[in-house]
């Protein structure tokens, strides 16, 4: 089947029960998008599908054809990272980091619907993300001041 | 997961020739319930049909008719609809409650429906709204008024080769309202230990009450209307008083169960609390 990931066109040949999540980090090498709970709850697996946040451990890879897939490789702008990514290293927005990519991708979308969100907005869009090392405080810190910078592109 | 097969239909005709064919044929609109159903084997499948491509299923709408909702419609898309945000509130409410903005964006409103859980947030709201489910199958299309959909818990009357085209609810008159509330012990991201959904239609001229509906979630194998506290509201005056009174006989309409989020003396408790609340907010919306 026909994937667009990252502006990339790929041909892979999967079977149809394989998830997306399965495919970018097995078939595709695109480690970023982390595996947590499998079932949809903790957000880790988070990828944008034409710039939507999404989960992708629920997303059958057939239902992904053709659509655009942004995975955490993806976001940056050659050298220059996404606003949201610099904020996130600016603030030390993790511990281990497992969860950032997930609550990257989810932020990023958000700035680029909303690009001033409040606190509450941006509580209510990352509320599906859960971060076992509790950098939640940095995190909206750093969310914040990436949409003081304007935003996402 | 195990193996099933994977089609993309973009038409109705081909979709319901899909659906026709013998074994186990599935649809998928988010897939937020039916993937994991699938990966644990609550639900099995030889074709799992992803509906989303079929024009008829995206349709989101407002006629003389009433409001037109494809089955595989996402929920953002439902909740950010203007008639929705300005009329259909409940259905707004549930719809933004469900999960997580990930989810919300995935999710179709068909599949919560579809999946039948008897916590299905939005399917108190759609009760509340006398909501109609359009069924289609290769030997025609069918009307379903919602309250009649669900068998029991995660089943529905649907028949071998029929799928959910759209719901559609009846237009929204003057002076009416609908809001939806559901207890869970955090903010997000649970299962409603009890959900209320309730519309109520007023008399201008006399504040009496010439309609009013009232669907539960999480008291029974599948969400139910409330009956009885309809009864007790329609014809008389709303006052503090009488919502109370409906209130109290809301609860005669809940059958719950004692589970880990909840006992069943606890889920009466909460029947009678949000009836009361969801009660007001519509009281309060019609007045503005
Ligand atoms: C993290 C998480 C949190 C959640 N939180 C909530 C919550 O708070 N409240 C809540 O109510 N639910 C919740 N859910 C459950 C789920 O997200 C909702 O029920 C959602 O609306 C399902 O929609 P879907 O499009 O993803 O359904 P799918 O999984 O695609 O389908 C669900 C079922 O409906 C059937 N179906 C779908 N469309 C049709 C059709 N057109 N005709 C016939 N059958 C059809 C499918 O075959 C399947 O059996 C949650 C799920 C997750 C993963
Ligand atoms: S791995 Fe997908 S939400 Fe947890
Ligand atoms: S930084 Fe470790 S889970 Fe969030």
């Amino acid at each position: 089947m026909h994937l667009k990931v990252n502006d990339e066109s790929l041909e892979v040949a999967v079977d149809a029960e394989r998830t997306l999540l399965s495919v970018l980090r097995h078939e595709l090498g695109l480690m970023g998008t982390k595996y947590g709970c499998g079932e949809g709850n903790c957000g880790a697996c988070t990828v944008l599908i034409d710039g939507e946040a999404t989960r992708s451990c629920i997303t059958p890879v057939t239902s992904a054809g053709g659509r655009e897939i942004t995975t955490i490789e993806g976001l940056a702008n050659g050298d220059e990272l996404h606003p949201v990514q610099e904020a996130f290293v600016e603030h030390t927005a993790f511990q281990c980091a497992y969860c950032t990519s997930g609550f990257i991708m989810s932020s990023a979308a958000l700035l680029d619907r909303n690009p001033s969100p409040s606190d509450a907005q941006i509580q209510s869009a990352l509320s599906g993300h859960i971060c076992r090392c509790g950098a939640y405080g940095r995190i909206l810190k750093a969310v914040k001041s990436a949409s003081g910078e304007g935003g996402a592109e | 997961m195990p193996e099933f097969d994977f089609a993309q239909p973009t038409s109705l005709n081909d979709a319901l020739d899909l659906f026709a064919a013998d074994g186990e044929v599935r649809a998928l609109v988010g897939g937020t319930d039916i993937v994991d159903q699938l990966k644990t084997g609550r639900r099995n499948a030889d074709m799992v049909v992803d509906v989303k491509r079929i024009p008829e299923l995206q349709r989101l709408e407002l006629t003389d008719d009433g409001l037109h909702i494809g089955a595989a419609r996402n929920l953002t898309d439902i909740a950010e609809f203007p008639p929705v945000v300005s009329d259909y509130r409940g259905l707004a409410d549930s719809s933004l409650l469900i999960g997580s903005w990930q989810i919300q964006n995935r999710a179709g409103l068909g599949g919560n429906v579809c999946n039948a859980a008897p916590s299905g947030d939005t399917i108190p709201a759609l009760l509340s709204h006398d909501t109609v489910a359009v069924v289609a199958s290769k030997s025609g299309t069918r009307e379903i008024a919602l309250s009649d959909f669900f068998a029991g818990p995660g089943q529905t009357v649907l028949q071998k080769g029929e799928i959910l085209v759209e719901l559609v609810l009846p237009l929204m008159q003057e002076n009416s309202a609908s809001s939806y509330l559901r207890f869970i012990p955090r903010n997000e991201m649970d299962i409603a230990v009890v959900g209320a959904g309730s519309f109520v239609q007023l008399n201008p001229s006399n504040n009496t009450v010439l309609k009013a509906r009232i669907a539960l979630a999480s008291v029974a194998p599948t969400p139910v209307r409330a009956r009885a506290a309809e009864e007790v509201l329609e014809g008389n005056a709303l006052t503090d008083d009488l919502i109370e009174m409906a209130a109290v006989a809301a609860v005669e309409s809940a059958t719950p169960i004692t589970d880990v989020r909840g006992s069943a003396e606890y889920r009466r408790e909460l029947v009678k609390v949000l009836t009361r609340r969801t009660l007001g907010i519509c009281r309060d919306r019609i007045n503005g």
